[in-house]
């Protein structure tokens, strides 16, 4: 994995509160996921139709489980667990048992485009499964990229209110993709 | 959804660290514990000569021994809960296997070799493995609910070491009421009496900490 910037130092000020830094972290890791999933999709010889949405789960996994890093160590093979745990969990819920590993492969696979190629599932039938309210305030926050102030005072909530309907939203959202209900 | 727009989703519910993990597995632990320690105070008790006890090597081997089995049931359970661990609890588990080699060659070297079986049988046998899982039920329930918010790289290994945290601290409860302080019998029946909360924690775990 190759960074402009120092991910653990990144992970280090988004945990300190910098919301800049977390957002440029998570795209960093996104492009990277990309390269990855589509390499251990292709050694498992699995379409690449499914990649962006073990991107996203990884990326949700990472968010919500952002306090088990331990912020001494480096933050890349702590990633690269969680990329590998989730992407033989998607493997072997379509009954692909065999043993995966993300590092192999690095060269003798194209990368595929770091551009997003389109996710497989869409993205209103994911959240459609979630309860209304949690619906609503994802979409004006990710969809319409409102801020959370913006979207309390459209729905007549407090800014906590939505963040706290928002991290709700998010877990239940993991859960939608480990194939649970929500 | 597109990828950029879960990122803004993500960066709006904040990266800020929310309360750490340690703190949660702690309380969990401590709530645990306070209803083994009740239960404990209302059926068993310590035994009658604890005071006397604490002057006799056996029993503070013993005490040490349990102590080293906890302090290496503990780190396994965090280290497992994470989804690269390091390997520090290797050099933990390393220490156990010293402690207790030791502790098994000293008791070898000095009583007779015709008492080892009295010893090993000793008097409390089913007590210690039914006490141990009784007060290893409300730790381990505590540990799941916390290592929830974790994210093991193998749930069921990762259960499995909350079961075994959970009965060395049962063991750790236990140990003041049992009077056979012989390393052949701590060595013997402890490891039994805890496989029962290893067994429930690996099969829950398995279940509950999939992330």
């Amino acid at each position: 994995m190759s960074f402009s910037e120092d991910p653990s130092a990144l992970m280090r000020a988004a945990l300190a509160g910098d919301d800049e830094a977390y957002r440029r972290l998570l795209l960093f890791v996104a492009a990277w996921l990309r390269r990855v999933v589509g390499r251990g999709l292709a050694a498992a010889g699995r379409p690449q139709a499914d990649g962006e949405d073990i991107v996203q789960e990884t990326l949700l996994a990472m968010h919500l489980k952002r306090e088990t890093w331990n912020p001494t160590q480096p933050l890349q093979p702590w990633l690269r667990a969680i990329a590998r745990h989730k992407l033989v969990d998607h493997l072997r819920r379509r009954g692909f048992t065999d043993h995966v590993d993300i590092d192999d492969h690095a060269d003798t696979l194209a990368a595929p485009a770091a551009a997003e190629e389109g996710t497989a599932s869409d993205a209103r039938q994911m959240l459609a499964t979630l309860p209304e309210r949690q619906r609503t305030i994802v979409e004006a926050i990710s969809i319409e990229g409102r801020s959370a102030r913006e979207v309390g005072v459209a729905l007549g909530l407090s800014e906590g209110a939505v963040r706290v309907t928002l991290h709700r939203a998010l877990k239940a959202l993991a859960r939608v993709y480990r194939g649970e209900q929500s | 959804m597109k990828t950029e727009q879960l990122v803004a989703a993500l960066v709006a519910d904040g990266g800020r660290a929310g309360r750490p993990i340690g703190g949660t597995v702690v309380r969990a632990l401590a709530a645990g514990l306070a209803v083994s320690l009740a239960l404990f105070a209302v059926i068993l008790g310590p035994r009658v000569d604890l005071m006397p006890a604490f002057g006799t090597w056996r029993f503070d081997l013993k005490l040490v021994l349990v102590a080293v089995a906890v302090m290496a049931a503990g780190v396994c359970c965090v280290a497992f809960a994470r989804p690269l661990s390091t390997a520090h609890w290797r050099l933990c588990v390393a220490l156990l296997i010293v402690v207790a080699a030791g502790s098994l060659a000293m008791e070898l070297s000095v009583l007779p070799r015709a008492d080892w079986m009295t010893s090993l049988v000793g008097s409390n046998a089913l007590v210690c493995t039914t006490a141990i899982p009784l007060f290893s039920l409300a730790p381990l329930v505590g540990l799941l609910l916390a290592l929830r918010r974790t994210a093991p790289a193998s749930p069921m290994l990762a259960g499995a070491a909350a079961g075994a945290f959970a009965a060395t601290c049962a063991a750790a409860i236990y140990a003041f009421h049992c009077f056979d302080d012989s390393p052949l019998f701590v060595l013997v029946w402890y490891p039994l009496a805890m496989v029962p909360a290893i067994a429930v924690g690996a099969v829950a775990g398995r279940r509950l900490l999939q992330w």
